[in-house]
């Protein structure tokens, strides 16, 4: 079959569009012994190429799993729609990039699903390879389908097309897989028995394991693990220590949404923003030393030749070395013309010394998230910071010489208020007064106003969604208060949020709902040209299930959840703590001061202290 | 110092475009070590330039490029370190030293050389003669291209097949590849009754100056 594939691509590449994206051949790409491997993975992105490829988390699978010898990874993105008909008009199946060997010969599939607008994809993906799309349709000769990423932290919609969903972090538990599935293999056993045994590593969930009862009103009466009634819930996977970071990154040759050397500098955030689920999720926080950082970015970028290096973090700059690391990252990208990048900036610990550790560079964008208008909203999510610190911290930004000022925010909070929206015009035409005052003319603003998504596993899981009107009645009060003032605003689309709400928040009927649109065309959803709500709502409607009850509906707080049998490791009597203090407009101070008792401490039995640092 | 590099783009690279494969220079020159001069300004740009587009699909054999690197490294180590560095689908021929001064690269390339491997071996050798043929005895070749009208005829400058070893049939083309016109081969292989998925563009080599005879 490789050879048909090979000669096919040849042929017929030329003809479709950006057909770089399927040659493969990347600088450090692995391309190991098919034959003489015993077990092997095809690591699976259900978006095109160049957003697939400088995904980390695939990145770091790739990396692990190739260091084994008996093991190999090799990936595989979604073709775009051209390449799909052309594929399936010549029966050419889905295959890797490295050997060129079709996914249905590989041991595991595994699909990176960071967020839920990749579902279609996914069905595509499967299809396209000949593999059927629901795990209980498929036979002893079909691979495992398997899948991680924040996504999976509630993976019910598209339970029943995954044989295994791993929850929470994949280094070491991708070794586990592998070494369960390569002796299954050896050994000859069923399908049925390799999930047994993967049902008994923590951190993974057979979807197929658990029944899901539900009450006449629809709610959810029961989840319950078919063997195992004392398995309540399947907790979430994660090191205690990170590895050493990936340095050799993929070099692509052809144009990719970000091109840099990555270095994730902390993994967790003890901020504890209540709408952010990727805060809740990712906890413990998890320091790398300064030494490890800077010696990985020196070796990635003479690896890779890179032009631009990025520190990555949910809040960069409460890294308790960031100074240090900040001066390396200086010396690193002047000696050899490097930009860098440095995303997740707080407010809170943006301090003079870290700001002057940039003196001197060419400024790029600047980005500051104050996500709510008033600071009384602002408490309320947890995100204490004063309009008077943001002001201050936006003007020393503008005297060291940044131009470009990005604003991020959110509309949709509970007990949210006109005045809190005319907060976000006043703060922004604050901001803009202070800038123009200190550079004029050069200053731009861009504010980004995004519509709270209520995600699982966060203190505002159970809120309803914003309704449309609303939504766009404090639109429009947004762009009229800025009108004339040149920032320039950028808002999602409200039908797009829908689909990130259904997907987010749905239980196990959405699988059909998943399916019907995908036959009804819905593929690319994350690209604005080609989602179709309609296609969406149509199958709904074919499922004859309401939307409704997953987007505008306040769930109770005795309500059993779809996602209640995944535990992040946060309890949740502390998510009802974090609801309650929010209606009271409390905060809870940042958590490296003070314990929350979030629950992470007691569930892992760890220390969150003595995981945070290394030296 | 200013190098000239001779190398083949093939294989997986045949997709990468040219504003790509500058990057891929610039990539492969960090990786091994050397550096590139840049250019003055707030945007800093590397010094690298490339004589001529390879369009999409092709392979090129003979392209070139010219680098501005610092310093002075021997001309040996850098063909060993940058061939180190290089990703799959690139590799160097061979690099000479060229004058500071020397004009650049673009303004000197006239022709382009192809040689067209036809991928089904089964076609009728005597037929695509006589199509030859019968094309370059018309005066002009109107064609639609991006939705301008031009005459392929004058961009013909050579055009013949060959049966070579294994039944498999070559099609040899000169065309010009200046800024002011540029022949696309496939163009040609359309008028001949081909599609796209039915040959393989091979530049042979870029000429420079005046054609050899």
């Amino acid at each position: 079959m490789t050879q048909t594939i090979e000669t096919f691509l040849n042929r017929y590449l030329v003809t479709v569009s950006k057909p770089g994206r399927y040659a493969g051949g990347e600088f450090n790409q692995i391309v190991k012994d098919w034959g003489k491997t015993a077990v092997r993975l095809a690591l699976a992105f259900p978006d095109t190429y160049e957003i697939g490829l400088p995904n980390l988390g695939l990145s770091i699978l790739y990396d692990q799993v190739n260091r084994r010898d008996d093991a190999l990874a090799e990936r595989v993105y979604c073709p775009w729609g051209d390449m799909q008909d052309l594929m399936r008009e010549h029966q050419i199946p889905l295959f890797s990039l490295e050997n060129k060997v079709p996914l249905k010969d590989f041991d595991v599939i595994g699909f990176t699903l960071p967020y839920e607008s990749l579902y279609t994809n996914l069905l595509s993906m499967l299809d396209l390879s000949g593999i059927p799309l629901r795990s209980c349709q498929r036979s002893e000769k079909d691979p495992l389908i398997i899948a991680g990423g924040h996504a999976c932290f509630n993976p019910e919609p598209i339970s029943p097309f995954l044989d295994a969903f791993v929850i929470g972090e994949g280094e070491e538990v991708i070794h586990e897989i592998l070494d369960l599935v390569k002796d299954h293999k050896r050994d000859g056993a069923t399908r049925r028995e390799l999930l047994r045994k993967l049902d008994d590593i923590p951190g993974l969930y057979i979807p197929s394991f658990f029944e899901v009862a539900y009450h006449s009103n629809g709610l959810i009466k029961e989840i319950r693990h078919v063997f195992k009634p004392e398995k309540h819930t399947v907790t979430k996977r994660f090191v205690k220590e990170l590895p050493e970071p990936v340095t050799n990154f993929l070099v692509p040759n052809i144009q990719t949404v970000n091109e840099r050397v990555s270095i994730e500098i902390m993994r967790g955030c003890s901020r504890g923003c209540r709408f952010c689920q990727a805060g809740m999720i990712t906890r413990p926080i998890r320091e790398r030393s300064a030494n490890q950082v800077l010696a990985a970015l020196k070796s990635a970028t003479e690896s890779t030749g890179f032009e631009e290096i990025s520190l990555l973090s949910l809040s960069t700059s409460d890294h308790s070395q960031i100074t240090e690391i900040m001066q390396g990252v200086m010396e690193i990208s002047q000696a050899r013309q490097l930009a860098f990048s440095l995303p997740s900036l707080r407010v809170e610990s943006f301090t003079p010394e870290l700001i002057a550790t940039m003196a001197g560079k060419r400024k790029g964008n600047f980005t500051i998230a104050p996500e709510a208008g008033s600071q009384a909203l602002r408490s309320r999510i947890n995100k204490s910071i004063s309009d008077e610190e943001i002001l201050a911290t936006a003007t020393q930004i503008f005297r060291m010489g940044w131009t470009n000022l990005k604003l991020y925010f959110m509309i949709g909070f509970p007990d949210e208020t006109d005045e809190d929206i005319q907060g976000i015009i006043d703060l922004c035409r604050q901001i803009k007064a202070a800038g123009k005052r200190l550079i004029g003319g050069r200053l731009k603003i861009h504010i980004s106003v995004n519509t709270l998504i209520p995600k699982a596993h966060t203190p505002f899981q159970w809120l309803p969604f914003s309704n449309r009107e609303e939504t766009a009645r404090k639109y429009r009060l947004i762009s009229d208060g800025l009108r004339k003032t040149g920032i320039q605003i950028d808002r999602p689309d409200f039908r797009h949020s829908l689909l990130e709400v259904w997907l987010s928040r749905g239980d196990r009927r959405l699988a059909d709902v998943i399916e019907t649109a995908w036959k009804n065309g819905a593929k690319f959803d994350a690209w604005n040209e080609n989602f179709d709500s309609q296609k969406w709502l149509a199958a709904f409607q074919t499922c004859n299930i309401d939307p409704e009850f997953y987007a505008s509906r306040a769930r109770e707080m005795d309500e059993i959840l779809p996602w209640d049998h995944i535990s992040s490791g946060i309890s949740k009597n502390f998510l009802i703590r974090e609801y309650e203090k929010s209606r009271q407009g409390e905060i809870s101070p940042d958590c490296r001061s003070v314990c929350h008792a979030c629950g992470i401490q007691s569930n892992f039995m760890i220390s969150c202290s003595e995981l945070r640092t290394r030296v | 110092m200013r190098i000239r590099i001779v190398f083949s783009k093939t294989a997986n690279l045949r997709y990468t475009s040219i504003l790509d494969v500058q990057k891929i220079w610039e990539r492969t020159v960090r990786r091994a070590g050397f550096y590139l001069q840049y250019s003055q300004g707030f945007h800093p740009q590397a010094k690298i330039q490339a004589a001529n587009p390879l369009p999409l699909g092709y392979d090129g054999l003979e392209e070139l490029v010219d680098l501005w690197l610092t310093g002075g490294p021997a001309p040996d180590l850098i063909v060993q370190q940058l061939s180190e560095a290089l990703p799959d689908g690139i590799s160097i021929k061979r690099i000479e030293i060229v004058p500071e001064n020397a004009p650049s690269l673009p303004k000197q390339v006239d022709f382009s050389d192809y040689c067209i491997r036809l991928h089904d071996s089964e076609q009728d050798f005597a037929g695509i003669l006589e199509k030859i043929k019968s094309l370059l005895a018309r005066e002009t070749l109107p064609r639609t291209r991006n939705g301008k009208n031009y005459d392929l005829r004058p961009l013909i400058l050579d055009l013949a097949a060959e049966r070579i070893s294994g039944d498999s049939i070559e099609i040899y083309l000169r065309m010009p590849s200046n800024p002011g016109k540029t022949g696309r081969p496939e163009e040609v292989m359309f008028e001949l009754g081909f599609e796209w998925q039915d040959f393989q563009i091979v530049r042979r080599r870029l000429i420079l100056g005046e054609p050899e005879p």
